[in-house]
């Protein structure tokens, strides 16, 4: 039997990489701790701000969810519906829909078919551009626009670590000084964009998994029927294989990278920005990329 | 014997005996740090058994896609 590390009971998780095992107490209690250092340390939150929770229904979305209303966060949660009528994207709306009511919790969704008249399949075959650029493309102007629009002080992402890792190792191996500066944990509220915030940045994708298990939340588990050849998942199992030899290594490369390395390429993006024609977004162009995407599916 | 639920894709087997679960993963040749190992409401370890009449489920964790 593995022991926690903490208390000495029977452990039901290990982590490898901070060489420890947790009981379901005491993990949960690390799992707050690791949240509440992010929140603390990268400057994220403070607790009369009203966060908009983007929520897929995934681990991490419902994870972060969770744990912001449990640290006393007012945060209010956030779903596009991203295909209308497919099993995927309805069973993912249910299992939100599902956890905000058990938890008397208030959230918003949006059907991207009734109100901008595609989904993300049409979106792709209408534009030529990727699933995953248009369904991103879409998630961030939609949230951020809404949180503009309903006075959010901040929007919270469950990106977790592997996530930032993973982006930050595609940006690496393209040398992106542009897209390398703006790779953080915290995107300042600036020039018409509400403050973004990603307080599962410390921890890993298995951690905000097992999370959600032993908090008992009821998220989709399926992977999205889309995301195949995903660049992203690639760049994941590369990363995998090396901590697989190596615990830690995934953490010190994205931690390292913020302690020693974003500070390099600070300024890298900077661009003036105006509000977009269209909708009145931020861009550095007449209309934003967004808009221009619905012009072209449009078309 | 113990019967062992997967996902992503989902499909099931049978596996003989009282095995160590870092023993089942090996056979199965999945990296213990992608998956949670579930039996019931429980998380298992990688030095836990699973006996003869267990269901246990081997959940991936990894997802990705547009950011």
């Amino acid at each position: 039997m593995t022991k926690c590390t903490r208390c000495k009971g029977r452990a039901v998780l290990e982590l490898r990489r901070h060489n420890a095992a947790f009981c379901k107490d005491c993990y949960l209690h690390f799992f707050r701790e690791q949240v509440k250092r992010a929140i603390e340390g990268e400057d994220m939150l403070s607790p009369p701000d009203r966060v908009l929770v983007a929520v897929s229904g995934g681990k991490d979305s419902l994870a972060l969810w969770d744990v912001l209303a449990d640290l006393g966060y007012d945060a209010t949660g956030y779903h596009i519906v991203l295909w209308t009528g497919e099993e995927y994207a309805t069973e993912s709306l249910v299992h939100t829909q599902k956890f905000a009511d058990e938890r008397g919790l208030k959230l918003i969704a949006y059907d991207l078919k009734e109100e901008r008249d595609f989904t993300i399949p049409e979106l792709r075959k209408a534009t030529g551009r990727s699933t995953c650029g248009a369904c991103g493309l879409v998630k961030r102007h939609e949230i951020s626009k809404a949180a503009a629009d309903l006075g959010f002080d901040a929007v919270a992402i469950g990106h977790n670590l592997d996530d930032e890792a993973a982006v930050l190792l595609g940006n690496v191996l393209r040398w992106d000084a542009k897209y390398l500066s703006r790779q953080s944990p915290v995107l300042a509220g600036e020039d018409g964009f509400v403050k973004k915030v990603k307080p599962l940045y410390r921890l890993t994708e298995r951690e905000t998994a097992a999370y959600a298990f032993l908090r008992g939340i009821d998220y989709q588990v399926e992977e999205c029927p889309l995301v195949a050849g995903n660049t992203q998942i690639r760049y994941k199992e590369a990363l995998d294989a090396i901590e697989r030899h190596s615990p830690g290594t995934k953490a010190a490369f994205y931690h390292s990278f913020l302690d020693h390395g974003r500070q390099h390429f600070e300024g890298s993006d900077h661009v003036e920005l105006r509000a977009c024609d269209s909708c009145g977004m931020p861009t550095p162009n007449d209309v934003c990329s967004f808009c221009r995407m619905l012009e072209q599916a449009n078309r | 014997m113990a019967h062992i639920v997967l996902r992503n894709p989902r499909r099931e087997l049978d596996v003989d005996g009282v095995k160590q679960v870092k023993v089942i993963l090996r056979d199965l040749d999945i990296d213990p740090e992608t998956v949670l190992v579930i039996r019931g409401e429980d998380l298992l370890t990688r030095e836990d058994y699973v006996n003869a009449e267990d269901t246990i489920e081997i959940r991936p964790v990894i997802s990705g896609g547009a950011s």
